[in-house]
């Protein structure tokens, strides 16, 4: 009898955590339940290189992850993402097959992206037409520029992408490569300008009630057309770190990525109504999805299709549950 | 004088007018370049010709982008049609491979009906999740948009499903009084939907709650039902499209069957001038807006592009069309045609008004 008073307590302190928070909590404790299920399956899987693997392996997706954060908070979707990430790695191996220098490619490739999101979010906001269709013909374009370019995939034999793609950073006795580096410098300047900037507040204000944004003066132009470019700018730079990874570009690389990453973005706990969410989400998000991979590969018997199927439920719980949370806060 | 200019700017202004100018001048670039590509002859009793392959071949898209414009006019989206087409094609491929005489006509009706169940289950999911929990559409169908491809690969055991089926084959390549089975297919199912919602009040009923579905259920629409509605019509005419995909080339490929068909119906769609906001529709525009994907499509085969570059010139058709039908685009357009126009209206007013 004594006890429930006690057990209520706990209970109470626990419905204090904000409802904002429950979906990224949430998709943390999936996320260690996940990790330990592999532990004690799989001895292997206690090696911490599995984790840095894990980063390794999805440096490319967190980037472009990161990206579309910004345009799902704003309200938006950008469906040109993969096609982008194929495009930039595309750009990039045939210039280099050109014999160009490594720094202008690097210059050229990562100013192609934002360039086109820049474009795509000028015609969101001053034509009026909705995102969907706009990134779609933006997904359309940069994947037709990929075959345009070529139709067989281009090997990178330069030595500055072989550095990169091979060097090792060793961190006692494992190592990361320069892509993970880069990966995580671009969640932690993401993360920073959606917490602590002018254009960060925006893109919530935006995301939460657009009228009321423009009634309260902010420039929902301008933030809007920057949301666009920063995804391109981080689609940009994905690309560069896929073609770190796999040292070539292909035409049809990275087909049906914007799905991993808008589910990445989901299940990090982001509405994709926009206004709520947080890039450390979309990390854990990121962090579920290569999990399950990893786990898939380590037991061998499942097939990759079972990928595919276990994304589906996680993203019906997720939405459910966040359903759930907008009722409670309702 | 006046009057003829209003008249032109009437024809102008109809939302199918630069819809049909584009696909127009796709055929005219068509004839350029190959004199014999209007020729339509009849063979065996069959007619054959370009126009009739563009035709045969849009069915499918035609279908999906018929349930698309429904569920679009509700204000919702369906992403899962191609993951829907796949499923119900590996169901019947499936199906029909295991049974031992694969051309008896009720192992294909039986196939068939089996696809189509299970598509129409897959509807009442999309349905229940949109209609009963109340999920935003767009993530509610990525869902099965997602896990569907991989119950295709899963039913087909990541195989490709080969039949030797002729009654199946029909479905796809067949012919009936002349024209491929398929268009025939297409124009029963697009009459049916079309006599349903035109000449009843359900195609009324769809746009109110379209354009507020609590208001509609105020005024004694059971909204729910009617959202509920759309998507199980929207998964089953994804199976039918499904079966068209897979008879056509008599086997079934999870991975392949209505790849991006989604997004292909959905253009289709917009290109026919119903918004993506919802509360109207316009099969018509629908149908040609499928027909137009589908000539720029056949055409770049023909003039020996390669296909994949075929998706640049989808990027110029869908943002020239969609610029030239936004409301924004126009104002801003005739504003500098007609230059000295007193006060000129802030372009803001009439944003406002359009819910992002």
């Amino acid at each position: 009898m004594t006890t429930t008073p006690l057990a209520a307590r706990p209970g109470r302190a626990w419905w204090r955590v904000p409802p904002r928070h429950v979906p990224v909590l949430a998709t943390a404790a999936l996320l260690l339940v996940m990790y330990a299920v592999g532990v004690s399956q799989y001895q292997a899987f206690s090696n911490i290189q599995v984790v840095f693997n894990v980063f390794i392996d999805n440096g490319f997706l967190l980037v472009v992850a990161v990206g579309m954060t910004f345009v799902i908070l704003t309200g938006g979707i950008d469906l040109s993402v993969g096609s982008v990430v194929a495009m930039t790695a595309m750009v990039s191996a045939s210039l280099l097959g050109d014999g160009l220098h490594p720094a202008l490619v690097l210059l050229i490739a990562l100013l192609l992206g934002p360039t086109l999101g820049f474009a795509m979010g000028c015609v969101i906001h001053f034509f009026d037409i909705q995102p969907f269709i706009v990134t779609l013909a933006g997904m359309f374009f940069a994947r037709g520029m990929c075959t345009w370019i070529s139709t067989t995939s281009i090997p990178i034999t330069d030595g500055f992408w072989t550095t990169a793609a091979q060097h090792r950073i060793h961190l006692g006795e494992n190592f990361v490569s320069i892509s993970v580096l880069i990966a995580l410098a671009v969640l932690a300047v993401g993360a920073a300008v959606l917490a602590y900037t002018r254009l960060g507040r925006n893109v919530y204000a935006i995301g939460g009630n657009q009228q009321s944004a423009l009634l309260m003066g902010l420039p929902v132009g301008r933030t809007k057309i920057a949301v666009y470019t920063i995804s391109g700018l981080c689609s940009a730079i994905g690309g560069i770190l896929l073609s770190f990874y796999t040292l070539s570009g292909a035409p049809l690389i990275a087909v049906g990525m914007e799905l991993d990453v808008i589910a990445a973005v989901v299940i990090g706990g982001t509405l994709l109504t926009g206004g709520s969410g947080y890039v450390f989400g979309t990390l854990l998000g990121v962090l579920v999805l290569s999990i399950i991979q990893t786990l898939i590969t380590f037991d061998g018997t499942l097939n990759s299709w079972w990928t595919k199927i276990v994304i589906g439920g996680l993203l019906f719980v997720f939405i459910l549950l966040q359903r759930l949370v907008g009722i409670r806060t309702k | 004088m006046s009057t003829a200019r209003a008249r032109l700017a009437g024809v102008t202004g109809h939302r199918l007018f630069w819809p049909l100018v584009v696909l127009l001048l796709l055929l005219v670039a068509n004839v350029i370049y190959r004199p014999s590509f209007l020729s339509v002859e009849l063979k065996n009793g069959h007619l054959y010709g370009s126009l009739v392959d563009i035709v045969r071949l849009s069915a499918p898209l035609i279908l999906v982008a018929l349930g698309m414009s429904l569920v679009i006019a509700t204000g919702g989206i369906d992403l899962s049609v191609g993951a829907v087409a796949a499923v119900s094609g590996a169901v019947a491929c499936l199906y029909i491979s295991k049974q031992p005489d694969q051309n008896s006509l009720a192992v294909v009706l039986t196939a068939v009906a089996l696809g189509f169940g299970v598509a129409l289950l897959l509807g009442v999911w999309n349905g229940i999740l949109v209609a009963g929990i109340g999920i935003q559409p767009i993530i509610a169908t990525l869902i099965l948009m997602v896990a569907g491809r991989g119950l295709a690969q899963l039913i087909a055991e990541g195989q490709i499903i080969t039949i030797n089926s002729d009654p199946y084959k029909v479905i796809g390549v067949g012919h009936l009084l002349t024209l491929p089975f398929a268009i025939v297919i297409a124009l029963a199912v697009t009459l049916l939907v079309a006599v349903l919602t035109r000449r009843t009040a359900l195609g009324m009923i769809i746009e109110s709650v379209g354009g507020n579905a609590e208001a509609s259920r105020l005024a004694g629409i059971r909204s729910r039902r009617i959202t509920f509605l759309v998507y199980v019509v929207s998964a089953a005419c994804a199976a039918i499209a499904g079966f068209m995909m897979t008879a056509n080339v008599s086997s079934a490929d999870g991975n392949a069957v209505g790849l991006w068909v989604e997004l292909d119906a959905i253009l289709a769609v917009v290109i026919g001038g119903t918004a993506l906001a919802g509360g109207r529709f316009y099969l018509g525009g629908s149908v040609i807006g499928a027909l137009l994907i589908q000539t720029l499509t056949t055409s770049v085969y023909a003039m020996n592009i390669d296909p994949q570059t075929s998706l640049l010139f989808k990027a110029v058709v869908v943002i020239v069309v969609c610029l030239i039908q936004a409301p924004a685009f126009r104002a801003r357009f005739r504003r500098r045609r007609s230059v000295p126009v007193t006060p000129v209206e802030p372009v803001g007013t009439e944003k406002e008004q359009v819910p992002a």
